[in-house]
Parts: structure tokens; sequence; C-alpha cells
């Protein structure tokens, strides 16, 4: 298998969705290819550092604001169409 | 190599049965589900306009307009897919309206000759995690997935942060499954190509690249 052939079903790999033969030959190429298992790997790093990053957590106080706004546009909008709720 | 897993299954039933009380009028069931996806719609919002006051309006117009739609959604996804759907599309036209994208086309055959490869890669090492901390952190990964471009911001965020599905991902992007798939795969490869340049440089020790 080529380095290419690797990054082509990298996505796929990573997100173990792979049949049985196709995740053993990728296994086989991670192996002996120092960089591809890099690339791999810093690869998943990233998703999970996203994932784990909690960039634009809603603070509590905002939360509450657009919530209450949100539920009184709702009751609004009930009152001036009672036939579509 | 362990795989990824996705990040929030919610029981689809319990979903469902709020959706039907919402639907029948109880705006105590409909603020159970804007309490239940409120941050996620936030983070995708925020992500796709990077801007915090449009992603406060695409919380609530997103969440009013399901409101006042609720009687069309037919409940063959679940609702928090098709939640996303409204939202991703009122925060893609906010996007529109700040700043029109260079049209480029975002499906293109994922390009991996071998000739692309980098020659040297090297290892995280020590964890970026340790090398930075939770502020710094935060700006770089804030500023590494700014730089890319809207098609492909948008799925690696529903897909590895909102943890949705490829064909959940799909639905509310109203993309074909094969386009997700290679906009994630270069979504990731870029991500991970930008970040890089930050956690590889201080382990090296060299400053200079």
């Amino acid at each position: 298998m080529k380095c290419s052939e690797f990054l082509n079903e990298l996505t796929n790999y990573l997100d173990g969705a792979l049949d049985a033969r196709t995740k053993s030959e990728l296994d086989d190429h991670l192996a002996w290819c120092h960089n591809c298992y890099v690339v791999c790997d810093t690869t998943r790093k990233t998703i999970e550092i996203y994932r784990d990053s909690e960039l634009y957590e809603l603070p509590d106080d905002l939360r509450v604001r657009l919530r209450s706004a949100i539920m009184s546009k709702c009751a609004e909008h009930k009152k001036s169409n009672p036939s579509t709720t | 190599m362990s795989t990824i897993q996705p990040n929030i299954e919610q029981p689809v039933s319990e979903e469902m049965a709020l959706v039907r009380r919402a639907k029948r009028g109880d705006d105590q069931a409909f603020e159970e589900l804007v309490r239940r996806y409120d941050r996620n719609v936030f983070r995708i919002a925020q992500h796709i306009t990077q801007n915090r006051e449009d992603a406060e309006d695409v919380v609530q117009e997103a969440f009013l307009k399901a409101y006042g739609n609720l009687a069309k959604f037919q409940e063959q996804s679940k609702f928090y897919t098709w939640l996303v759907r409204i939202a991703v599309n009122e925060a893609l036209m906010k996007l529109r309206r700040r700043k029109p994208e260079r049209t480029v086309s975002l499906d293109e055959e994922v390009k991996t000759e071998d000739d692309s490869l980098p020659r040297e890669v090297a290892d995280w090492s020590p964890n970026p995690e340790q090398m930075y901390n939770q502020a710094e952190l935060r700006d770089i990964l804030t500023r590494t997935i700014q730089g890319l471009p809207s098609g492909f911001r948008t799925v690696f965020v529903l897909r590895d942060v909102e943890g949705l599905s490829t064909e959940e991902t799909a639905d509310a992007l109203e993309l074909s499954i094969p386009a997700v798939k290679s906009r994630l795969l270069r979504a990731r490869l870029q991500l991970r190509e930008r970040l890089n340049r930050f956690f590889q440089k201080k382990a090296s020790g060299d400053g200079d690249q």
C-alpha cells in the first residue's frame, strides 16, 4: 500500500468504518511507515483536542437570557398563529 | 490505533416524546428541547459565523423557526439533526451577509499523491495540553479553525466536535455522503497541518519554523 492510498482511507480508518481486510492492510502499512503513523496519530489528536477544547461555551447568564427571549417569542408566535402549534 | 467515537448519543425515544408534547402545544416540553440543545446550537453557530452576536441571533432564530415549523417535522430524523439543519442555514446566511467568501470548489477529489506527503513528520510531544496553558491553547485552536474555508469548518464541527454521524451531517448540510467524507478528510488534514506548526515548533525548540 502506498502512503497516498493510506491517506485516502485515513478518515474511514479513524472512524472505524472499514471492513476487516482493509483495516488490516492499513495496520500493516502503519507498522512500517513512520510518517503515516505520525500523521494518523496527530490527526487523531487534532480531533480529540477540538472535541475536548470547550471552545465557545455558552455562559450561564447568556444562556438564561437567550432561553427566556426564545420562549417569549414563541409565546408571541403562538398568540398570532394559534393554529400552527 | 484507537478509533474516534461519537461525542453524544441521546436516546431517540425520549427526545421524540418531548417533540410530540411540544407539537401538541406543551411549551414546557419545547423549553426542555431548548435546554437540551442550546449549547450545541450556539457552538455550531459561533464556529460558522465567527461572531458572538451573530451566534446569539442564530440560536434565537433557529429555535423560533423550529417552534413555528414543528408541525412540519416529519420525525424521520432526530429532532436534533433537523434543528442543526435549521441552525446551519441561519448561520450561513449571516456569514454570507457579513463576508462573501471566494467561491472555490470544496468537493474536488483529495490529492494525496506520494509527492505531496511531508518527508519529515515529527510527533507532538509533549502533548499540546502540556506545552500551552488553557488560554493559549484555546487561542491557537480558535485561530486555526477560523482559517479553514467555511465548507470544511462546518463539516468538521458537526462531525468531530458535535459528534453527528456522516449520514446526519450529510442530511443537515444537504450534501452527499461522499462530499461529507471528502470535506472531512481535507478539514482534518488541514487542521493537523496548521496545528503542527504550533505543536511541533515548541517541541523542536528552534522557534524558527
